[in-house]
Parts: structure tokens; sequence; C-alpha cells
């Protein structure tokens, strides 16, 4: 999830505060699919994936870009308009109520030794790898990835050489709004879903954001490592009520530290 | 009428207006509007629609016992204590004579909070933090346990579970909720257990938990490594589901988990949710009961509202809070008036015999705070709650330590 709101800042430059909420769209569309017809959640994520590209491809094409070279203030209100839209669509059509999914292996674990690994959460990192390999590779060996990665490197020069930018900005953010669905489809089996679950999850993404630095991809993935690392060790040595301070806690150290996030390039 | 002598009638009545004591105005209502505060979203959300169905069928059924109108004003709290105090404000302004609610201690607090500020009676329906009716208040009234009276009372039942069952488990792991309700809790059994010698179990950890938490991995890994013969348990209804699988994930299996008194595992979701891992999970708590003569005619509107549900799994909700708006109906009754403190004077006066839940009649102390409600220890068998004790009102017996769940 955190990996899709890096590649659209990283490219479209965009802070997308209702990334959480679309994760939350994403986790209501595997739940049905699961409920209508007993597709699991890993088998929806192609389908849920292919819609949200789409979905993403259009709400950018149609409704951020005109805002792409407004000040960030309009961007922020944009988004977080677009997100408290998508938070009452949601109450309007599932209302309050959590769902969930439920599978066979959802309550299995692995066990190497004295040590257990929850299935579904190996399943959910396994997803997270592979969708992150293919963004990788997307943005290193096709000519559409790299058209994307000179965007962002240069939006002045990209327009020059008659890169369409739009399309580009419209592309990225689906792709973004893919991981999103990547990511939706994996928690279903982790945590219900409510239609009031997305704003915590834009938070925690942009604290792993941040944290790895803000465009960068591995470091999308490096503070996502770190942040979960450092709140599970915090809450097994320290106290379990506190394992949120401490990942907020890492925020501010590298923020007065290495303001560019670890990975993140100096501005 | 001449427009001169029209404007002389109008001013009269304006001025008429101005001086009269509103409880003249408040007096002349004859429907008694009451403000019905429930978690009905957020992570209550399933506990508030629950005992949204209690306020829901009240006004039906006290019209045909009392022969008084209600009308309801309902309001989501949507699980947030901010969102609590400025819906109450908005009820009390659009006219609301009494508040009802709002299940959780920190929401009912606010409540309360601006129930005394504006002067308008309000009674709790369930909510536990004992401030709640210690702050000298004389506008709200509580008709549900103090958590000094749940924790007394829920660790007696877990005394007499472990006699019924011939079990002596010798540590327990304590996890609670870090919310008002759960602090209140804790606090509780701090007081209590030291005094509580014949009990045969030490709690080796206390771990605190965000009932809001979307993953209590770390938390249920640090209990399992206490090692603890059962484990004891102060939740509410989404964290209970999330531990209940995490056990499962970490393949827990203590001889049991008890709770002294809390939400949660004995409401439908959890049932709904764990399906076979629901079982044999015990709360004790305040609960209702089933062979009341009200209980048959609260059941009856239920299942006609209802048709598809069963009053066992939403009983506690129901009940306290149907009661809460039976209190409000009675006293509007005897005082004829909606009038605040005439109202208030006349539920500090109640005396209701004939109720749903466990324990004596409903009357209030100096403090607003009903005594002696009931506890039982109620267990989940065969996918529903059922009462195991106190011997005579159980309906099954009760089964510690709990089986394996897959051997089960």
């Amino acid at each position: 999830m955190a990996l899709g709101l890096s590649v659209i800042f990283g490219v479209v430059r965009v802070v997308n505060f209702a990334h959480g909420e679309m994760m939350t769209i994403a986790m209501y569309a595997a739940s049905v699919l699961f409920a209508a017809l007993g597709l699991d959640p890993f088998a929806a994520m192609l389908p849920i994936a292919a819609a949200f590209f789409v979905f993403g491809y259009v709400l950018q094409a149609g409704l951020i870009n005109p805002f792409i070279t407004r000040p960030e203030h309009s961007q922020f209100m944009l988004l977080v308009a677009v997100a408290i839209i998508m938070v009452n669509a949601m109450l309007m059509i599932f209302g309050p109520d959590a769902r969930n999914v439920q599978v066979d292996y959802q309550l299995e674990s692995f066990q190497i030794g004295s040590l257990l690994i929850d299935k579904a959460r190996l399943y959910a990192a396994a997803a997270a790898v592979v969708a992150a390999a293919a963004l990788f590779g997307f943005f290193r060996f096709t000519l559409t990835g790299k058209a994307i990665r000179a965007c962002a490197d240069n939006y002045l020069g990209a327009k020059v050489v008659g890169l369409d930018v739009k399309r580009l900005y419209a592309l990225t953010f689906g792709l973004g709004a893919v991981c999103v669905a990547v990511a939706g489809c994996a928690m279903v089996l982790l945590v219900e879903v409510t239609p009031s679950l997305g704003p915590a999850y834009t938070l925690l993404a942009f604290v792993i954001v941040i944290v790895g630095g803000l465009g960068s991809m591995g470091g999308a993935l490096l503070g996502g490592v770190l942040i979960g690392v450092s709140e599970a060790l915090a809450g097994l040595f320290i106290a379990p009520s506190a394992k949120s301070m401490f990942s907020f806690g890492l925020l501010i150290l590298v923020l007065l530290l290495r303001p560019q996030g670890l990975l993140g390039k100096r501005s | 009428m001449k427009r001169r002598q029209f404007n002389k009638a109008l001013a009269a009545a304006g001025a008429a207006a101005a001086v009269s004591p509103f409880g003249i105005l408040h007096a002349q209502a004859q429907k008694l509007r009451v403000g019905v505060l429930l978690p009905r979203s957020g992570y209550l959300g399933f506990i508030g629609q629950s005992c949204q169905k209690g306020a829901d069928l009240a006004p039906e059924v006290i019209k045909g016992m009392l022969g008084v109108d209600i009308e309801l004003m309902n309001a989501d709290t949507e699980s947030s204590v901010d969102t609590a105090r400025t819906r109450a404000e908005r009820l009390i302004q659009e006219g609301a004579h009494v508040l009802v609610g709002a299940f959780d201690s920190g929401q009912s607090a606010a409540i309360a909070q601006v129930a005394e500020q504006r002067g308008v009676p309000y009674i709790v329906n369930v909510a536990a933090a004992p401030q709640i009716t210690e702050q000298g208040y004389k506008f709200v009234f509580r008709n549900f346990q103090t958590a000094v009276d749940i924790v007394r009372n829920g660790l007696a039942l877990i005394g007499e579970l472990f006699q019924a069952t011939n079990s002596v488990p010798r540590s327990a792991v304590f996890m609670h909720v870090n919310d008002t309700f759960g602090q209140a809790m804790a606090k509780g059994i701090g007081a209590f257990m030291p005094r509580l010698t014949q009990l045969p179990f030490k709690i080796v950890d206390t771990i605190t938990y965000d009932p809001a938490a979307k993953d209590l991995t770390v938390e249920l890994s640090k209990a399992k490594s206490a090692n603890a013969d059962f484990l004891l348990l102060v939740c509410r209804l989404n964290d209970a589901i999330l531990l209940r699988r995490e056990m499962v994930k970490q393949r827990w299996n203590p001889m049991g988990i008890v709770s002294p008194g809390s939400p949660g595992m004995y409401e439908e979701q959890y049932f709904k949710t764990l399906g076979k891992l629901s079982e044999y999970s015990i709360s004790n708590v305040p609960w209702y009961n089933p062979n009341a003569p009200l209980t048959r005619t609260v059941e009856k509107a239920f299942l006609k509202r209802n048709p598809k549900e069963k009053l066992v799994f939403h009983g506690l909700n129901v009940g306290f809070t149907f009661e809460a708006i039976l209190v409000a109906a009675d006293a509007f009754k005897r005082a004829k008036s909606t009038e605040p403190k005439t109202l208030a004077d006349a539920i500090r006066q109640t005396n209701i015999t004939s109720k749903m839940t466990l324990g004596g009649p409903i009357k209030f102390n100096e403090k607003g705070q009903v005594e002696g409600i009931g506890s039982a220890c109620v267990q989940n068998l065969d996918l529903i709650p059922k009462v195991v004790l106190p011997a005579n009102a159980a309906e099954a017996k009760p089964v510690f330590p709990a089986p394996y769940y897959k051997k089960a």
C-alpha cells in the first residue's frame, strides 16, 4: 500500500490523501467477490487490480490532472474531499457493519522449530513482494516505465521531448491504485473491513513512505519493514499498547536526522 | 379583531411566554421525547446496534404497559467520546426530555457532563466506570453495575466456576482494553484480587491493548509467553474476535478464556464470526432473567421486529436499554411533567419490581446508582450463550477446562 503512495508521489508529485479509503474499497470488493462467487481474495487480486487500474487512471485523468500545477493545499483539499466521498459512499452501500472473509488457511500457521508463521500473513507478504518486483521490473525494463521515470526526473524535459505527460501521470496513478488493490485483497484476510478503516491506514502509509523516503520504491519497502519490526519489538519487550509510539518516534528521528527519508533523494 | 387589538394580544402572549417558567411548557407535553445515544457505527457498532434493538421496541411495549407515549430521538455516537458529547448537546437542543445510552463508559461520562450542565435527566443503560455516578451529579442515573460490582461479582463467580468444575488453575494472564471501562475494571481487579485469597490463581502478567486495534498479534504472543493456565480477559467485541483467532493461529490453548465482566464474547457477532471457535468462552456479566414475565413481553416484541434473530444474543443489551427507557417512562407517568427537575426527582423515586434483568428492584440510591443488580456466569455452549452459574439459574453445566478446539 505504501508502495502505491510512494509511486504516485514520486512521479505525479501529488500526495494521495484518499489512499487508505481506496484500500478499503478494494477490501470491500474482495469481500463481495468472496461472498458472491467464493473467490479467494488472492485469486480476486487480478480482477480487482484491473478494475483499480482503470479507476486510478480515470481519477487522475479526469479529476486530479487539473490540480497538478495548483498549490499543494488545493490538491490536499481535493483528495481529502475524494476520501470523504468514498467513506460516505461505502457507508451508504455497505452500512457501518464490519465484514470479513473466512478461508480455511486463515487460522493456520507454519511451524519452523519454535517459530510460528501465520499463513495468511506469509501469503500477503509474498503477494506484496511479487507486486513490488513487478513494479520494479516495469519501471526498469519497459519503455513506458522509463518514460514515466523520465517524467518524474524532469517534467519540463519530458514535455520537450514529446512525452504525453498527462497520459503517463494517469498511468502512474493507475499503477498506484493497483498496489492499493493488491494490499486491500491481502489485508481483508487479516482485518475486518469497515468504511471508517481508511484514515488509519493512510496515516500508516505516510509514516512508512516518510521513513523510507517519499518517492522511493525501495524506501517504501524498507520503511514498511522497519515500522513493522519496530512496532513488534516494542510491543514484545516494552508494552504492547505503546507500540505505535515507537513507529512515530522512529518517524521523528528520521525527520530530524535524515529529512529526505532513509532512501530518499535530497531535493 | 382590529389591528390594535391583535397587536395587544400578540404582546400579551409574548409577555406570557417570556415570563412563564419553562416547566409549564414542558408540563404540557403529551409525549416523552427520549434521546437515545448509542455507538451504532465504529468499533462498538455491533453492540450499539444490539442496544438499539432494545430502544426500538420500547415505545410499543411501554405504551402497552404504562400507557405512556414515547418518541425516540436516535443519535449515533460513532464510538467516539467527542461525538457522543456533541450529539447529546444536539439532542437537548432539539428538545429531548431525557437522554439514554451510551453503552461505553467514556462516552457515557461525556454525556453525563453535558446532561448535568444542561439540567436534563440522563439514564445510563450500560456503562460501568464508577466515576459516572460518583461526581455528585443530580441528573445522572445508572441501572447497571459499576466496575467495582462487576469485578466483585465476576471474581466470585470465577471461584464458583472452579469449585463446580473441580479445577485448580494456578495462574492467569490478564489482558484488558485500555479505555475508560477497561481501566476501571483493571483497577477493580487490582483492588479485589489480593483480598480474595480463596481464588487459587495468581495473575502472572497484565497486558493492556487498544480496543480499536486491528492487529493483536504481539499482545497475544506476549500473553502466550506468560505460560499461564488461563486467560482473564476484559474486552470488547472486535478485539475479542481478533484475540480468539490469534490464539488459534499461535496455537495457544490455555484452560479457558474467562471474562470477569465485559462484553464481547456473548455477542451474536462473536458466534457468527468465529463459529465453533466461539465455544467455551466464559463471561461473568450482569444478565437478563429469561423466566421473568417482562422478558417474555420484550421477547415477543423483539421477535416481531427481528424475526430472524434470537433474544439470547442481545438479552443484556436489549434488557438494560429497554429498562433505561422504562425508568424514564415510569417517572414521566408519575411526574406528569417533562420539566427536567420534576422528572429527575421522579426518577429518583423509582421502584420498579417487575424487570427483565437479574437482581432486585430498580431503585436509585442518593448517587443515582441502582444497587443489587445480579450477575451470571455465561458460557458459550452449542453456539449460544447459556447461564451455567449460579446453579439455581443454570441452563447447563459449566465446562472448564475447555477442550482443545480441534477436538471439541
